[in-house]
């Protein structure tokens, strides 16, 4: 890539293996009833799969194998089938990510227009280094996304849920030190 | 109004009339502004002829096929029991598009009227609207409108009064530019992967969840409150010289403008007005080299072809390219084809659904050759072994992802072959490291 970095998000990379960590049940409480109002809503239970999974990730960040267990029992799927589906969409994280999740932008329109700088800029102040990995205080981990379809506001930039337009390299360290 | 410009006075203001007036979002801002008159109107109109003024109107899709709306509509079966369905495709991922993004963020309640309204004349009682994952400004907007709506009767057990339930709800994508092709999307609604469905049948016979299913952009449904309360005739009356391109057509301009945003125009305007007096053209000093015209997956035009060109579906096709979702990407002379291409090149092989051999391994392998070029590794028949794969991209898969792959790779190097050759030459520094 030009920018000589290499995407580790979608390999898991640095994130590493977390079969270890023990399994915290997701789907219990308010998240539960959350739950039960898709099923209600919608018109099979596979089809809250998208939904339920988003459910887990906000309460969780990230989507665990005990949670797909978990997801694929509550709508009578298999746990690998919950699997294939989570690793077909890029946004659901399969391990854990920093307190801030960085989604930057390169796509062709905004690389016309300097994205590439932002990107390295957001790595550099974050501390991140690498695309993917997350910074040694665990405050933020950054990647490189395919169109976020706002191509007249170069470079978009998600930080978690706020959707940031217009961000320059110059621009990185006022908007990152609105993020603890 | 315009956003993030005012509006220019050669734009035709209707679906942007609301754009940067927060006041609109809101249910009585919406009713204020006129808003729910047509789907009354609609609701008092026979199904039929409300297909029969959509066909009319000459409404086609807004998403980049371009298929006419009213026939799309008249292709479901007769109401036989089954549950039907309306699909909204907010699924905006097309590199250059913004447009539906600014709709729902502005005017959430225009695109719930437009499925309302569509909802009726199909029949369906049950409306998905399909909303990118990254899109979180506009999924809390719509989702607050949503409820409004029916808090306000629009929606649920008898829509203004209708007696026949319609219901909504709003449908999180989770990041696959895939799933903006129809098919895909229904894959995705039923909690599957977004693999594209071989066609036919298609979504009017067996759609999501095998039903009868009609799928439309927003800008589409958008569109069609005005098409209700002011008629076939004045949608019609709105184009510049070609009956087959009506109404009018949200432009977004991107890249090496001075001012980027969306532009609103008749069907037909000048494209070379489009992107120097609306956009501001290039930035000083600066030439307009390339223009993209309909999103990243159509071919690419030259400074010469866009000199004359008229947006819309057929002006843009007599020129080698097509209108697609108006997403205008505009490069300048200092903007690198070959490294643009196969930025592009990487989008598509980073999105491809992996289901058809020749998308899964022809866009990585077209990577791979625009990157060896890129690092001053070119071979001389590398532009030849780009053409002959995109050939075998062309026309031999599920969807069009792979065409879409093909398309600015072929223009890149019929149109810029001198840049690609002076890579391969090692006349021109390598834009990459080596591989």
């Amino acid at each position: 890539m030009s920018h000589g970095l290499q995407q580790l998000h979608r390999r898991g990379g640095a994130a590493g293996d977390h079969s270890d960590v023990p399994h915290e049940p997701v789907l219990v409480g308010p998240v539960r009833d959350q739950l039960d109002r898709l099923i209600a809503r919608y018109p099979t239970k596979q089809s809250c799969l998208l939904p339920a999974l988003w459910l887990v990730q906000e309460s969780r960040g990230w989507i665990s194998e005990g949670s797909i267990g978990e997801v694929a029992a509550a709508l009578d799927l298999t746990p690998a089938y919950v699997k294939g589906v989570v690793t077909f969409y890029t946004m659901y994280h399969t391990h854990p990510v920093g307190r801030h999740f960085i989604q930057v932008c390169t796509t062709s329109p905004c690389a016309l227009c300097g994205a590439e700088d932002t990107l390295r800029a957001l790595l550099k102040e974050t501390g991140c280094r690498e695309l993917g990995a997350t910074s040694p205080d665990g405050r933020f981990t950054v990647i490189e996304v395919e169109c976020l379809g706002a191509c007249g506001f170069p470079t978009p930039v998600l930080v978690d849920d706020d959707f940031i337009e217009n961000v320059t390299p110059e621009g990185v360290p006022a908007m990152l030190a609105r993020y603890k | 109004m315009g956003y993030p410009h005012p509006s220019h006075p050669k734009e035709t203001v209707v679906l942007s009339k609301y754009f940067g007036d927060p006041g609109a979002r809101s249910y009585a801002g919406w009713v204020e502004r006129g808003g729910y008159q047509a789907f009354r109107q609609a609701l008092a109109t026979a199904p039929d002829a409300l297909i029969a003024t959509i066909k009319e109107s000459g409404l086609r899709g807004r998403g980049g096929a371009g298929f006419p709306t009213g026939v799309k509509w008249g292709l479901m079966p007769k109401p036989d029991g089954r549950a039907r369905f309306l699909v909204c495709n907010a699924d905006e991922s097309e590199p250059g598009t913004f447009k539906d993004r600014e709709i729902m963020r502005w005017t959430p309640h225009a695109l719930l009227e437009g499925c309302a309204i569509a909802a009726h004349a199909i029949a369906a009682e049950t409306i998905f609207i399909y909303i990118r994952g990254e899109f979180t400004e506009p999924w809390r907007i719509m989702s607050a409108a949503v409820e409004e709506a029916y808090a306000h009767g629009v929606f649920g057990p008898t829509p203004l009064g209708s007696g026949r339930r319609i219901d909504v709800i709003l449908h999180r994508g989770a990041g696959a530019y895939i799933c903006g092709e129809e098919t895909a999307m229904l894959n995705s609604i039923e909690g599957k992967r977004g693999n594209p469905r071989i066609k036919p049948h298609y979504p009017a016979q067996a759609g999501v969840f095998g039903l009868p299913t009609t799928i439309n952009n927003v800008e589409t449904l958008a569109a069609v409150p005005h098409i209700v309360t002011r008629g076939a005739a004045w949608h019609k009356s709105l184009s510049l010289g070609n009956p087959k391109s009506t109404g009018t057509k949200l432009i977004s301009i991107c890249g090496h403008v001075q001012r980027p945003g969306n532009y609103e125009v008749t069907m037909g305007f000048p494209m070379q007005e489009l992107i120097f007096e609306l956009a501001g053209g290039p930035p000083p000093g600066r030439t307009l080299k390339a223009v993209i015209p309909g999103g990243s997956s159509v071919p690419i035009m030259t400074a010469e072809e866009v000199d004359g060109c008229a947006t819309d579906y057929e002006g843009i096709v007599e020129r080698g390219s097509m209108l697609g979702s108006g997403g205008m990407i505009v490069m300048d002379d200092s903007a690198d084809m070959v490294y643009q291409i196969w930025r592009l090149a990487r989008f598509y092989a980073h999105e491809s659904c992996a289901q058809c051999t020749q998308c899964r391994e022809g866009t990585a392998w077209t990577v791979k050759v625009l990157e060896r070029i890129l690092a001053g590794k070119g071979r001389p028949d590398d532009l030849d072994l780009l053409l002959e794969l995109s050939e075998n991209m062309t026309g031999k898969t599920i969807c069009v992802l792979s065409d879409s792959c093909a398309a600015p790779v072929v223009s890149g190097i019929r149109k810029f072959r001198g840049e690609f050759e002076a890579y391969i030459a090692k006349a021109r520094q390598p834009a990459l490291a080596a591989v």
